[in-house]
């Protein structure tokens, strides 16, 4: 199960040149197994949203709960994929994915055949024993992918994983993960500064302000998958998208 | 092709090195024996190759060599067991951080030799005395190195670790920082080795031992045997040379599995 539950989240970091407001009264209810893309300008609160939901970062007020429990702090039953590159370098592909079983207490043997499985849902079958400075970028955050699905979390945090990709392999990862997620069935909390990437994933779209971030607006994208990114249906979601995030946008 | 020019690149450097070494050598032996004229002042080539056969015709070197290795061991092995425990205290833990960083920071501008007079008193004239004085050199590095390595631990690595299920510090110090800071420690006490190297002729010279690179070296200055005195500064040179190779190779090895190019 993954029904994640965000009431009245408030955000604020201060320090000593002033207090930035992130996050003002943030309320979202996520469906188990939905997946859901953050949208907004930069700046808005994105990152923040999702680190708080990973436990990361605790919220001034408000509350987050996955399945009724409230979170306090970090949990394995929360994956979270990284923007930037995360992966332990001095671990290889395989143990970097058995991690999280590692500090379960799992047995070597046990560990390494649950990370196989997911090494090979996301393809990277020959490259087990490779190290990440040996790795592509869109091989890196496979790895990464791997390495959170592995500890069979409930929910599956996402903080723009392909943003550094060229667009080749940023395609090529959308269509993996959707498939992934097809598998798995997990709840996918996804940010991404691409509208168009968020129009091809999401079944919600969830629209933020910029600064402090609000909700603006939800978009339901009833189609099923796969998506044409080239119909004219996809084009008009994707300008109402944009034109939301535009007006949003505080004035310069 | 490229391969090839490669080789013959690096075997020109090898030649020239040894060309280099060879007329450095003739260059000695002439002022040596035409310039200066006195083997007190400067002995020749030929005088310390002479006094080299004869120093391994006594069979001390080895003893000396032997001792003073240990003398390292233990100022090395003391600097490691402490520095690094306490570089991950003050690197992780705040408070650690501000109640040894004042202490620290007074310690570690005097230089390890003005400690000689108190390892004295405290150790007396024993192998402990001399491996303080060794200690007190290799300490700092490795303590900074170890800190700084701490410190310099990307956030990411912390942070993935603890949404994997890495809680307590104890494991994310095992599992993420230790792993993380591993070549910073190992840069400093390479740093290390190379100050309680140099550190040793001085702890060696007020006579703790009756061998030791260092204790003959001061020895030999006492006859006035000059060509001997060289003798040792080569040893003494040349061991640490090696002590820094194998060093090195070792971390190389178990470094390059995760990082590409240059390692320490
Ligand atoms: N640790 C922090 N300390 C101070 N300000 C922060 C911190 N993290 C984020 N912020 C501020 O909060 C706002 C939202 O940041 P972020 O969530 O990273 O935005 P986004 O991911 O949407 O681009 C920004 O103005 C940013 O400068
Ligand atoms: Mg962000």
């Amino acid at each position: 199960m993954g029904r994640v539950s965000i009431r009245g989240l408030t955000k604020a970091f201060v320090k000593e040149e002033g207090t930035t407001v992130a996050l003002k009264n943030v309320n979202l209810e996520v469906r188990d197994k939905e997946f859901v893309c953050l949208v907004g300008p930069s700046g808005c609160g994105k990152t923040t949203l999702l680190r708080i939901i990973a436990g990361l970062e605790t919220a001034m007020a408000g509350t987050v709960s996955v399945d009724g429990t409230e979170i306090t702090g970090p949990d394995p039953k929360r994956g979270m994929v990284f923007q930037e590159y995360s992966l332990f370098p001095w671990r290889n592909v395989i143990d970097n994915v058995a991690f999280g079983l590692e500090m379960r207490g799992i047995s070597k043997a046990e560990r390494h055949r649950i990370a196989d499985r997911y090494i090979s849902m996301v393809g990277l079958e020959q490259f087990r024993t490779s190290y990440p400075y040996e790795l592509s970028g869109g091989m890196r955050q496979r790895v990464a992918i791997a390495r959170a699905l592995a500890n069979d979390p409930d929910v599956l945090l996402m903080d723009e994983p392909f943003g550094a990709l060229d667009a080749q392999t940023r395609n090529r990862m959308q269509k993996e993960l959707l498939s992934i997620w097809e598998q798995t069935k997990k709840t996918i909390i996804f940010v991404t500064h691409s509208v168009d990437e968020a129009v091809y994933l999401a079944e919600r779209i969830v629209v933020l302000s910029g600064r402090p971030g609000t909700i603006r607006d939800i978009i339901e994208i009833p189609w099923s998958q796969p998506r044409d990114r080239t119909s004219t249906e996809f084009a008009e979601v994707r300008r109402h998208v944009l034109q939301l995030i535009d007006e949003g946008e505080p004035v310069q | 092709m490229a391969m090839k020019i490669q080789l013959n690149e690096q075997r020109q450097r090898r030649l020239l090195g040894i060309a280099s070494l060879v007329a450095a050598t003739i260059v000695w032996q002439l002022v040596a024996d035409v310039v200066v004229q006195k083997p007190f002042i400067l002995p020749s080539f030929t005088d310390v190759a002479a006094a080299f056969v004869e120093l391994a015709g006594t069979g001390t070197l080895l003893p000396d060599i032997a001792v003073s290795l240990e003398h390292f061991a233990i100022g090395l092995g003391a600097a490691f067991l402490i520095g690094v425990p306490l570089g991950i205290l003050m690197g992780w833990f705040r408070v650690a951080d501000s109640i040894s960083d004042p202490i620290v920071e007074v310690l570690r501008p005097i230089p390890p030799l003005a400690w000689i007079p108190f390892a004295i008193i405290w150790f007396g004239l024993t192998t402990q005395a001399a491996g303080f004085v060794i200690f007190i050199g290799a300490f700092f590095p490795i303590l900074i190195n170890t800190y700084t390595g701490f410190r310099n631990i990307p956030k990411v690595f912390v942070e993935a670790g603890k949404v994997l299920g890495c809680d307590t510090s104890l494991e994310l110090i095992h599992y993420i920082a230790l792993p993380a800071a591993i070549p910073s420690i190992a840069a400093g006490i390479r740093i290390a080795m190379g100050v309680g190297w140099m550190c040793l002729v001085a702890a060696e010279m007020f006579g703790v031992s009756k061998f030791g690179l260092g204790q003959k070296l001061w020895q030999n200055y006492y006859l006035h045997q000059m060509p001997n005195v060289v003798v040792y500064m080569i040893i003494l040179g040349f061991a640490g040379l090696v002590i820094d190779r194998i060093f090195r190779a070792y971390v190389d090895r178990q470094l390059l599995k995760w990082r590409s190019g240059e390692v320490v």
